[in-house]
């Protein structure tokens, strides 16, 4: 029984891994597109993002629950960028970053051929509405560890939660994976690497880690996608992903304002509006 | 090495843990963190574990920590003072659970810093640091200290490597004179043994090159196109460089009003962006291809030609922490199997 | 135990305005046994240092045969080179050195010494023609070819002055096209250009080039054209420097460190260093 049906699931998975290659094969033949990004197989049982730029090179991707780094993060790098139109295989995360970057013109030419995989299908979104539509009809799921430990800081008071982050951030040694991982910090120039003035200190100690990541969580509130690459890509396993996802949280509560369905979305903070609620002025 | 063995019960180990930390020594000791392990001052040792093939962090923050006051200054409009950090008193501290490409890392490290102009207070601090290894009974896949000039049961930098034996015993090696004497302190916990074979305790690391093989190769690797492909999945973040225990370099930074401040030393890494870029707004090294190349060739053949070791132990913590899993082993065979020498 | 990052004490006894956005200091001691047991060779560099703002890189541009001040001449560019530009004389700032290797000048006894230098480069060669003029028997003849984009950005206008009236020595001074003023005596084009029309005889000389990348690029190959060797140039490098004594690993170019191994180098030398610098 058991054994029989997850037979069949792993015989979709194939087809769909292969339809996936197929179409990233495609893409490349007929030079829509001069890369496809996705993952492949990795070391130890890893799985790496995959830059295809020959059709031969199509048959290394692969498609699993392993591929939850946001590839999209690859999008805004110029070494890319160069190459030319770019295709990239997308969960519903990178979906939302495509449509998110979109909003905040990141792409000046044209979108990024995006192929979904859905029941086994590979889609591709090939215009601003249909990465939309997609983007507002596929939320992006949380692990259910996640869930819990979002909660459980939510019933923390307001100490207990400075305890909490004084502690994770100890660890904190301004690698900057966090920021190098996420697809929304694209910014050539870091406000960190700013020196005129010196906005956030270059030191990793407490005052400068809690000054970083404060002003990450900011620069990101109504912008993150809520992807967890910064926590995946944290090599002192900082959950640093609990932050920007409730800074978004607030910003979806307060101002009934999604990040990563519209992809021509004005800023959440950063966009004056005539009805902006004013009620803090009061 | 001809270096004077003893064994100790793990109830002994734990005393004579627990008696350094009553005697006022700082011991740093592999505790776990969520999924990660983590070397921690400890206080209970019954927090320390035992079971990990690495801790997720080096030990270098010992000798190196990752901010480091330099000097403070005081300025009025006639007059400034400063305060010299390097002066300072550093408590005796113990470094338990270290890993042999561990303890190795750290004497290259040190060795680094000692050359030329040597950088007093790194010297300082591991004057006051004994090293307490324990030998590999398992590795993992990430693991290639034996293509880097160590191994499982390496006893180089140790002032003690303890390797498990069976019985709940470790087999203790006495490496340096500093360990000598805290074995002579605790006399009653350790039991003479005849030097013993721990080649059968220690877990099997199968060499994929030599350093020799490596350098001779990336001596003749730098225009080769092979950088261009294999920097292209790095994200540029800092995490391999700060995970591990041979890389030290830093920036110096000022913090402060002109009334009074800090000069720091913070950790830095050649993978940044704006680590080489000139005020005027050249950059040496502009693209990941020009910084992956410039780590890679760093390591494994311009500190080989000036420093005669290799800036790597393959400890392969930059493997498990790598984002983007750029696997610098997988990447080392694939130069020595895929760039041609040229005579 | 002595701290490497703890600077010196140094007081600015003289603040001179050499060119729009480039200052000279002059550097004394502020405690006398530093002073005491401070030497120096041409060569040499120090990190200069706003207590709050950081640390900046510069050639000592004086000569060490001059006792009891160093000298250094920056252009205004980044947060530590602003600050220092707001220094006044009687302030303090902090000084480490002398980090790197030297210009081996008493190996160029009984040589003809040829000096190329363009814009702010000229700083550390001044160090050297100091040098040499100090001790000028001990040097057959001393040219100096110095350009800079326009008048204006002539640095040490005074002893560019002095230079030119002195017998012992030859002085050409270039600006680029459209920099000269309408009084300019000197010549017009770029600095390669001048070199090559100079002819300068390889015999029994020395050259010495300093200047920002694109001069260096076109006045190597005018010097070859000559007859120069690669080991009869010498150059002096920039590159990004935070510790200043090889270790924190910013300045590397191949296995040297620009700081430690350098700044100083023979055109032979650069040839088998990689393109990173």
């Amino acid at each position: 029984m058991m054994p029989q049906a997850s037979f069949g699931r792993a015989q979709r998975k194939e087809q769909s891994m292969q339809s996936l290659q197929q179409k990233a094969a495609e893409l490349l033949e007929s030079k829509r597109a001069a890369v496809v990004i996705g993952y492949a197989e990795g070391s130890d049982g890893r799985v790496r993002p995959h830059f295809a730029r020959t059709a031969d090179a199509a048959a290394a991707f692969v498609w699993d629950q392993r591929c939850k780094q946001n590839l999209a993060v690859y999008l805004t790098k110029t070494e890319i960028k160069k190459m030319g139109p770019a295709a990239v295989i997308a969960s519903p995360a990178v979906v939302r970053t495509i449509v998110q970057l979109a909003s905040e013109q990141q792409f000046a030419k044209s979108f990024p051929i995006t192929l979904v995989v859905e029941n086994d299908q590979v889609t591709e979104l090939a215009d601003a509405a249909s990465l939309d539509a997609f983007a507002v009809s596929h939320a992006v799921l949380f692990p259910p560890h996640v869930t819990k430990e979002i909660e459980d800081l939510a019933a923390m008071s307001v100490t207990e939660r400075f305890v909490f982050w004084q502690n994770e951030l100890s660890r904190c040694f301004k690698c900057y994976a966090c920021r190098s991982a996420c697809p929304l910090c694209y910014c050539t120039n870091c406000i960190t690497e700013s020196n005129q003035p010196q906005w956030v200190s270059v030191a990793p100690h407490a005052l400068g880690n809690f000054e970083w990541h404060i002003n990450r969580a900011m620069h990101l509130a109504g912008r993150c996608i809520q992807c967890g690459s910064c926590t995946l890509a944290c090599p002192a396993g900082i959950p640093i992903a609990l932050l920007t996802i409730e800074a978004t949280n607030i910003v979806e509560r307060e101002f009934k304002y999604q990040a990563g369905i519209k992809s021509d979305a004005p800023a959440a903070l950063s966009s004056f509006m005539v009805d902006d609620k004013e009620v803090f002025i009061r | 090495m001809n270096s004077p063995s003893y064994t100790l019960t793990h109830e002994r180990l734990l005393e004579f843990l627990r008696t350094s930390i009553s005697a006022g020594k700082r011991v740093h000791a592999p505790h776990r963190v969520g999924a990660k392990t983590f070397f921690r001052p400890t206080e209970d040792v019954g927090a320390i574990v035992f079971d990990y093939i690495q801790t997720a962090e080096s030990p270098k923050s010992l000798l190196f920590p990752k901010a480091e006051l330099l000097i403070s200054y005081k300025q009025t409009a006639n007059d400034v003072t400063m305060t010299d950090h390097l002066q300072k008193e550093i408590p005796e501290m113990i470094l338990f659970g270290s890993r042999p490409c561990d303890a190795a890392a750290l004497s290259r490290f040190v060795e680094f810093f000692a050359d030329g102009h040597t950088d007093a207070m790194i010297l300082k601090r591991r004057k006051a640091l004994t090293i307490i290894s324990m030998s590999c009974a398992k590795s993992d896949a990430d693991c290639f200290c034996t293509s880097c000039g160590s191994s499982p049961g390496d006893t180089t930098g140790s002032d003690l490597l303890l390797t498990p034996i069976k019985d709940g015993r470790y087999l203790v090696e006495v490496v340096t004179e500093k360990g000598e004497s805290l074995v002579s302190d605790n006399k009653a916990l350790f039991e003479k043994a005849p030097s013993a074979v721990k080649d059968s305790y220690l877990a099997r690391v199968e060499a994929v090159f030599t350093p020799e093989d490596i350098t001779k190769k990336l001596t003749t690797a730098f225009n080769d196109p092979i950088w261009n492909d294999a920097s292209l999945r790095c994200i540029g973040c800092g995490a391999c460089a700060y995970v591990c225990p041979t890389c030290s370099c830093f920036t110096i930074e000022d913090e402060g009003t002109a009334h009074a401040g800090d000069r720091l030393r913070c950790w830095d890494s050649c993978a940044f962006a704006l680590f080489t870029v000139h005020t005027s707004g050249h950059n040496p090294r502009p693209t990941q291809t020009e910084r992956w190349r410039q780590r890679v060739m760093h390591k494994f053949a311009y500190l080989p030609e000036t420093n005669h070791f290799l800036g790597c132990v393959g400890c392969g913590r930059c493997s498990r922490a790598c984002p983007a899993d750029m696997n610098l082993k997988e990447q080392m065979i694939s130069i020595v199997e895929r760039v041609p020498v040229i005579a | 135990m002595e701290n490497t990052y703890k600077p010196y004490l140094m007081r600015i006894e003289k603040a001179m305005d050499e060119a729009p956005g480039v200052k000279t200091f002059r550097l004394v001691f502020a405690n006398e046994d530093d002073r005491a047991r401070f030497s120096f060779k041409t060569g040499q560099f120090g990190e200069y240092s706003v207590f709050g703002e950081g640390e900046s890189t510069f050639c000592i541009a004086s000569s060490p045969t001059r006792d009891g001040y160093i000298e250094c001449t920056f252009r205004e560019a980044g947060r530590v080179t602003t600050a220092l530009s707001r220094k006044e004389e009687g302030d303090t700032i902090g000084f480490r050195g002398p980090y790197g290797n030297i210009f081996p000048i008493d190996t160029w006894a009984g040589k003809n010494l040829l000096f190329v230098a363009g814009g702010i480069a000229l700083p550390p060669l001044r160090s050297v023609i100091w040098n040499a003029l100090d001790l000028r028997d001990k040097f057959k003849n001393l040219t100096v070819l110095y350009g800079a984009r326009s008048v204006a950005d002539l640095v040490y206008k005074n002893e560019l002055d002095e230079w030119g009236r002195r017998s012992d020595m030859k002085l050409v001074t270039t600006v680029d096209p459209g920099g000269e003023s309408p009084d300019w005596k000197g010549s017009i084009g770029f600095v390669p250009g001048v070199l090559e029309k100079m002819a300068p005889s390889p015999d029994n000389t020395i050259a010495i080039v300093c200047g920002p990348p694109v001069m260096i690029k076109y006045t190597f190959p005018v010097l070859e054209k000559f007859g120069f060797t690669p080991d009869q140039i010498f150059t002096t490098l920039e590159n990004r420097m935070k510790c200043g004594v090889g270790k924190c690993g910013r300045c590397t170019v191949g296995p040297v460190y620009v700081c430690k191994d350098g700044p100083v180098f023979t055109y032979r030398e650069l040839q088998s260093l990689p393109p990173e610098y």
